[in-house]
């Protein structure tokens, strides 16, 4: 198997505000959200990072997508590193999150050619590859329609093909169906099986333990920060439901289900 | 990916020009607001009033050496067959549109027989009038004058330019000097504010705006690198900046001269050669670059186009301030060096341009310096764009 991601102790930790430190009931001026997190992810595979809320699967996945620089630690992807290369791993990577918005003001088509351009792909490959993911996604009927009158599910296709216009072969996806409707949350899990079967590299984060079941060929399990876990689907779960299996986990961890 | 700056420039003016509010409200109506307001004001308040009925005065005892010198006024004047209480509490109307005078009986006599010296108080001349009415107001202000021309002729020593009601000239100043003073004083500070109103409406949108939205965050994670899109934002910041600074000037130009009657006075603006306005324009495009580096800064580091706006606020105060400099200490500069300072530079250099006193070395120390300002500018907008705590912190 062809290692394309390798994190090497990732460590970050955040400075607490006022208003977060009386939230969390804490004096404490900084809190660890990614605790010396290490995995590999391996060329077509379709790798779920799963924890609760506030484990740090999004600030892991920021890291890789270099969005915040970690404390401490290093991945690679393709062998460039997040830390030293981030404007090579950005050209080679896809990221999607919800976070990431995209301006109200123009049309699909004005984006898809904007961010190809920032990409530096080649204009017929533009218009080749924009008439593929956007009859794939049925954006067509809506690609001169502003952002802004868009449904919440035409745009999150709109990001997810605008994270797609460089065609890159690894692809972070932070909670990829959040948020969406359960037509167009099947549409974006059925494709990301799809460019799992062209060979591409697929991170996602979620809580939902049937969309690792159905999706991931390996999981990491992320507990306050720390991946307790790492193993094949069949691995983790050990013959039990990947959510009994979870819990069981989490216990261990915690010494409690809370 | 050579070419991300002007990525970043075509999709900031693909934003700007295709939003017809925006270009509305930044770059069309402020100049059409100024014109419109700046003429309207120039045809009513600044002329008199169209009433051209004249005011009563009524005279009690009318001196004789005075009367011909009264009679001349433009006035409709009545010295008998009035009753001076009744007119008294007439006045005390708003509307009334005349004046009372009372002379002391035997006035003419009164203040021949005068002695300065003497210590006994001078005969006195009443003058009732309501300043609230401007017809009333005005007769009394004509009156006034009149009288005290009349005394000051009585013991006339000496005369101060007498020759000038015969034509002579004694304001030896040339009209283009007196225009370029009226100007150097006036228009740079004019041109800062509307070049900074112009960042102000236009940067905390584009910069905080997109952090707010988190638009900016998707242009992060693409290869784009910062220093692009700090570069590319300025310069198309600018250009809009500049855009709607011009607006602002061009109605306020095209008005002044309604406003001032300049036509009246005799004054005109030609007065400028063809490298005076180069000048101008080369330190306007450094002024503004300057002017939309700061607001970038500051939007980049504000959480909100709310937060944005409210710091860029008082800044203007100070703007302005400096923009009157010109105004307190003329263009007089005590050392070269001050053009290396920000914002006033630009002012004292566009003001020496106005005055028609420029020298080169400070424009060239103006502009070389803006420049440098503008570049480390940029570079520290790469530095909060790098910033995940700047970018990302909520």
């Amino acid at each position: 198997m062809e290692e394309i991601l390798r994190v090497e102790h990732l460590c970050k930790t955040f400075e607490l505000s006022r208003k977060q430190q009386k939230i969390e009931g804490t004096t404490r001026t900084k809190t660890v959200a990614v605790n010396d997190v290490s995995f590999s992810a391996y060329k077509g595979e379709i790798f779920g990072l799963l924890g609760p809320n506030g484990a740090g699967k999004t600030t892991t996945l920021r890291m890789l997508a270099t969005l915040i620089a970690p404390d401490s630690g290093n991945a690679f992807i393709n062998g460039c590193s997040v830390v030293a290369e981030p404007e090579k791993v950005r050209a080679q990577i896809g990221f999607l999150t919800s976070e990431l918005k995209l301006e109200d003001f123009f049309t699909p088509n004005y984006l898809f050619d904007f961010f190809s351009q920032l990409y530096g792909i080649d204009p017929n490959v533009v218009a080749e590859r924009k008439r593929k993911l956007f009859s794939r996604f049925g954006i067509e009927k809506f690609a001169e329609v502003k952002v802004a009158n868009l449904s919440t599910g035409m745009k999150q296709k709109v990001s997810l093909v605008v994270s797609l216009v460089h065609d890159p072969d690894f692809i972070i996806f932070d909670e990829p169906t959040n948020g969406l409707d359960v037509l167009t949350a099947r549409t974006v899990t059925d494709y990301l099986q799809e460019l799992r079967s062209e060979g591409k590299t697929i991170i996602l984060s979620t809580h939902i333990f049937s969309l690792v079941e159905r999706l991931c060929d390996r999981v990491g399990i992320i507990i306050d920060g720390q991946m307790t876990h790492c193993d094949t689907l069949q691995g983790i779960c050990a013959g039990q439901s990947l959510e009994d299996r979870f819990f069981e986990i989490y216990k261990e961890k915690k010494g409690e289900t809370a | 990916m050579k070419n991300n700056t002007w990525t970043i420039f075509k999709k900031e003016c693909a934003r700007f020009f295709g939003d017809r509010t925006m270009l509305m409200t930044t770059v069309v109506m402020p100049g059409l607001l100024i014109y419109i307001i700046y003429s309207f004001m120039g045809d009513n308040f600044m002329q008199p009033t169209e009433d051209d009925s004249q005011a009563t005065v009524y005279v009690e005892n009318m001196p004789e050496t005075l009367r011909p010198v009264v009679e001349a006024l433009p006035f409709n004047l009545v010295t008998d067959g009035f009753d001076g209480e009744t007119l008294k509490s007439d006045l005390v109307l708003k509307d009334s549109d005349f004046a009372y005078m009372v002379f002391p009986e035997g006035f003419d006599s009164l203040v021949a027989n005068y002695n300065p010296a003497g210590g006994l108080p001078a005969p006195n001349v009443l003058i009732y009038h309501n300043s609230a009415s401007e017809k009333s107001r005005m007769a009394y202000d004509l009156l006034c004058g009149v009288l005290n021309q009349w005394e000051d002729s009585m013991t006339n020593r000496f005369d101060i330019n007498a020759s000038s009601d015969a034509g002579e000239v004694f304001d030896l100043a040339k009209d283009e000097d007196i225009v370029g003073d009226l100007f150097s004083e006036l228009i740079p500070m004019l041109l800062l504010l509307m070049a900074f109103s112009g960042c102000m409406s236009i940067a905390p949108p584009s910069i905080a705006g997109e952090k707010e939205r988190g638009t900016i965050a998707t242009l992060l994670v693409t290869p784009l690198k910062r220093n692009e899109l700090a570069l590319g934002k300025v310069l198309s910041l600018s250009l809009f900046a500049l855009l709607s600074g011009m607006s602002s000037f061009l109605g306020m130009m095209l008005s002044l001269p309604k406003l001032i009657h300049a036509d009246e006075m005799g004054l005109s603006a030609n007065i400028y050669t063809f490298s005076d306005y180069g000048m101008l324009l080369l330190l306007i495009l450094c002024t503004v670059l300057v002017l939309t580096a700061i607001s970038s800064i500051i939007s980049a580091k504000a959480k909100s186009v709310k937060a944005a706006s409210s710091v860029m606020a008082p800044l203007m105060l100070v703007v302005m301030l400096v923009g009157m400099m010109p105004m307190m200490t003329g263009t007089e500069v005590s050392s070269n060096a001050m053009f290396l300072i920000p914002i006033y530079n630009s002012v004292q250099s566009m003001s020496m341009v106005f005055a028609r006193e420029v020298t080169l070395i400070p424009v060239v120390i103006t502009v070389a310096a803006n420049i440098v300002y503008s570049v480390l500018g940029v570079w520290v907008l790469t530095k909060l764009l790098n910033s995940e705590k700047v970018m990302f912190s909520k």
